[in-house]
């Protein structure tokens, strides 16, 4: 079935190409390939693959013509690498779409990606260097009926892997921004939002009446006026119990999440103030599947960090319940002031704290019932917290550094779904100077410091960059677990990188010792296994 | 289905070949800071170069590459009428922190957000940071991925050799 559809989708984008060459449209696209080694180490925990080798790589074509255009991705798994799951296995075209645009209405059918909101009830995304990938397969609307309303519906079913699961999920959203839509000349801008996503599973369950038609709403507002913005989002996932075999266990509970933010900012300055409350939010495009199922999206309200110490343990959202704050400072000093210098000097803080729902999320059924209290800060238990202070500053036309300082606790039980292990208290230092040597020549140096007791304890890190652009970079870092309480895996994580960039093409290659943990990049996390070995990276685009 | 792809792939590459000289901005709704919807074709820098730059706040090479530029725009803009547009790839997540980060750095840059990576797709960009620059009739000239010290001085000999 698959593959017939396959073939005729392929067809259709044969017959647009060679319709395109006598109109001339546009085609343009992107490749991508991460090729990685893998030799053991019982040390570190290495795997050695039986290919040796293991190999991904992506070719989008997209083309373009006035309002149409049509695509498709090629996608090469020979074999996955070890960190993605093994259901990505061989080769496919794994994306295809076609969508015009006429007089306010655009039509997408095949797959797509799309959100409402912030994502709470449904965010289908894509993120290749993760092996996430829920795109949507079926048909898209969005339609314009006047200035400042936004109108969109869809239907389809949500990738998994190399398949799509069972469920029909059917959405849709209205937006409106009100100074758009009445023309009002007013300092105050609204929009007001409204979306809706149902989910169709058929209930096979002997035992149990499951519902099979789950839905979930969310409405979401934004007030801005001046440096002021305020937005927020509500939103409530009807009961989804899983069927599980023993009655006890399955949870009629509605779930529900609120999201709020509050920011001010004007030239040199800049706040923002946040919370959230999720109790039991989790949705699924099957009922009683894994992660990779998740269609829809709750942030989570800790600062992305990229320094890999600041990295090391980070948060992720506990979608059946938690409660956080957050709050970031940004600031600049100016110029030519006592400590701004000659070039201002910036300055940015931040501090957030995750804790559980008062006696855990919402819980119904025959046998027990229990809804935690709205707000619950002290004494419940402590998810994550982090503190850090981050300094910037250029001091000649030669040099730049930053320097960071941070305090975090993170409660490896909880989210790493791990028992005994209690909470790490960690504190970080860092210091990242860069020295331009001569024009398009710069060594930059990273000196990283972890403190803690718990967890593989203190670790250092250090970093010697050294750039010629626009063309070349070599790198060299070693990662030392000094701190380690088993002396045997007090090791040193040593990486070298080179890469060579021109233009639309980038080509890397490196060796070394990963160490395994949790990877974050673009606000997702998984856990990634401990590899030794040599890696390529290819990316080109056109 | 093997022969039928390679067929694709053999037609697309040629008729990438004979249109490549005309590449332009696909037609993708973006959100403005204040809450509004805009076609990213509808950028207009009166037949001046246009820079698009992808970034994120969680992107330290990109942060770098635009408060590097910010040092030196007013006299590109003196000079050549360049205008930067950069497109914030942050999700929902960290899309809150954009207009803030934006102000507090004293950035004078069009600042658009692209939360589901619609335009980062459409535009072929897998990682960020990613520099496209675009000519009088708004088509895409250079390209560049990533960013390391001193590649705004090559970004800024091409905006050169375009500019009026």
């Amino acid at each position: 079935m698959m593959r017939k559809i396959s073939l005729t989708l392929t067809a259709a984008c044969l017959t647009i190409i060679c319709f395109a060459q006598d109109n001339s449209g546009e085609f343009h696209g992107d490749f991508d390939l991460n090729m990685q080694s893998y030799q053991k180490d019982a040390l570190i925990g290495a795997e050695a693959a039986d290919e040796i080798i293991l190999n991904n790589a992506y070719l989008n074509i997209n083309y373009t013509k006035g309002d149409f255009s049509a695509g498709l991705r090629y996608e090469s798994y020979l074999n996955a690498l070890l960190d993605f799951d093994d259901e990505y296995k061989g080769n496919g075209i794994m994306f295809r779409y076609a969508t015009y645009t006429i007089d306010g209405l655009e039509v997408t059918a095949g797959n797509y990606y799309e959100q409402i909101g912030s994502g709470l009830i449904f965010r289908s995304y894509e993120n290749k260097g993760l092996g996430q990938d829920n795109a949507m397969d079926g048909v898209r609307l969005k339609y314009r009926p006047l200035k400042g309303v936004y109108l969109k519906g869809f239907i389809g079913k949500s990738r998994t892997y190399f398949t799509y699961s069972d469920g029909i999920i059917r959405g849709a959203d209205a937006e409106i921004n009100v100074n758009e839509a009445l023309n009002l000349e007013s300092k105050t801008r609204i929009i007001v939002g409204q979306g809706f996503v149902s989910r169709f599973q058929a209930d096979i369950n002997p035992k149990l009446l499951l519902p099979q038609n789950v839905a979930a709403y969310s409405s979401r507002l934004n007030i801005i006026n001046g440096g002021w913005n305020y937005s927020g989002e509500y939103a409530i996932k009807l009961n989804d119990p899983a069927g599980s075999a023993t009655a006890e266990e399955n949870n009629y509970a509605n779930g529900n999440a609120l999201m709020s933010s509050l920011t001010y900012s004007q030239r040199g300055f800049g706040i923002v103030a946040e919370m959230h409350r999720v109790d039991h939010m989790e949705f699924r495009s099957e009922r009683a599947q894994e992660k990779q199922y998740i269609i829809n999206y709750i942030p989570t309200l800790t600062k992305q960090h990229t320094y890999t110490l600041l990295a090391l343990y980070p948060c992720a959202t506990q979608p059946e319940g938690e409660f956080g704050t957050q709050v970031d400072v940004f600031y600049k000093i100016k110029k030519g002031s006592l400590l701004g210098g000659k070039y201002g000097t910036k300055i940015s803080f931040n501090f957030s704290r995750i804790n559980a729902l008062n006696g855990g999320n919402s819980f119904l059924n025959d046998n027990s019932e229990h809804t935690p209290m709205f707000i619950s800060i002290k004494g419940e238990e402590l998810y994550f917290r982090d503190l850090n202070l981050e300094i910037y500053k250029k001091i000649n036309k030669k040099i730049k550094a930053t320097g960071i300082l941070a305090k975090q606790s993170y409660n490896k039980d909880v989210l790493e779904g791990k028992t005994t292990y209690g909470t790490v208290e960690s504190t970080i230092a860092i210091a990242d100077i860069s020295y331009k040597i001569k024009k398009g020549h710069t060594i930059r140096i990273e000196l990283q410091e972890l403190l803690a007791d718990g967890g593989d304890g203190s670790w250092s890190m250090g970093l010697v960059e050294y750039t010629v652009s626009p063309h070349w970079f070599f790198a060299v870092q070693d990662m030392y677990n000094w701190g380690n309480h088993d002396l045997e895996k007090q090791l040193h994580y040593v990486n070298i990188d080179c890469g060579f960039l021109s233009g639309s093409n980038r080509f890397a290659i490196g060796y070394g010792k990963k160490r395994a943990g949790i990877f974050c990049v673009g606000g997702v996390c998984k856990e990634v296994p401990s590899s030794n070995g040599f890696s390529l990276t290819i990316s080109s685009s056109f | 289905m093997k022969k039928l792809f390679l067929t694709v792939t053999a037609i697309a590459i040629f008729s990438i070949l004979s249109t490549a000289q005309n590449r332009t901005l696909p037609s993708v709704d973006v959100k403005t800071l204040n809450g509004g919807t805009i076609n990213i074709t509808t950028l207009e820098n009166d037949g001046n170069p246009i820079v698009i730059s992808f970034w994120a706040t969680w992107c330290k090479p990109c942060k770098k590459e635009l408060n590097n530029i910010a040092e030196l725009y007013e006299d590109w803009q003196d000079e050549t009428g360049v205008k930067l547009v950069a497109i914030s790839i942050d999700d929902t997540r960290s899309m809150v922190r954009v207009a803030p980060y934006v102000n507090a750095s004293d950035w004078d840059y069009e600042v658009y957000l692209d939360p589901n990576g619609d335009l980062k797709r459409a535009m072929g960009v897998s990682t960020v940071p990613h520099t496209f620059l675009l000519n009088s009739k708004k088509e895409i000239v250079w390209q560049h991925k990533g960013y390391i010290d001193g590649d705004e001085d090559e970004l800024y000999e091409q905006i050169e050799k375009i500019a009026k």
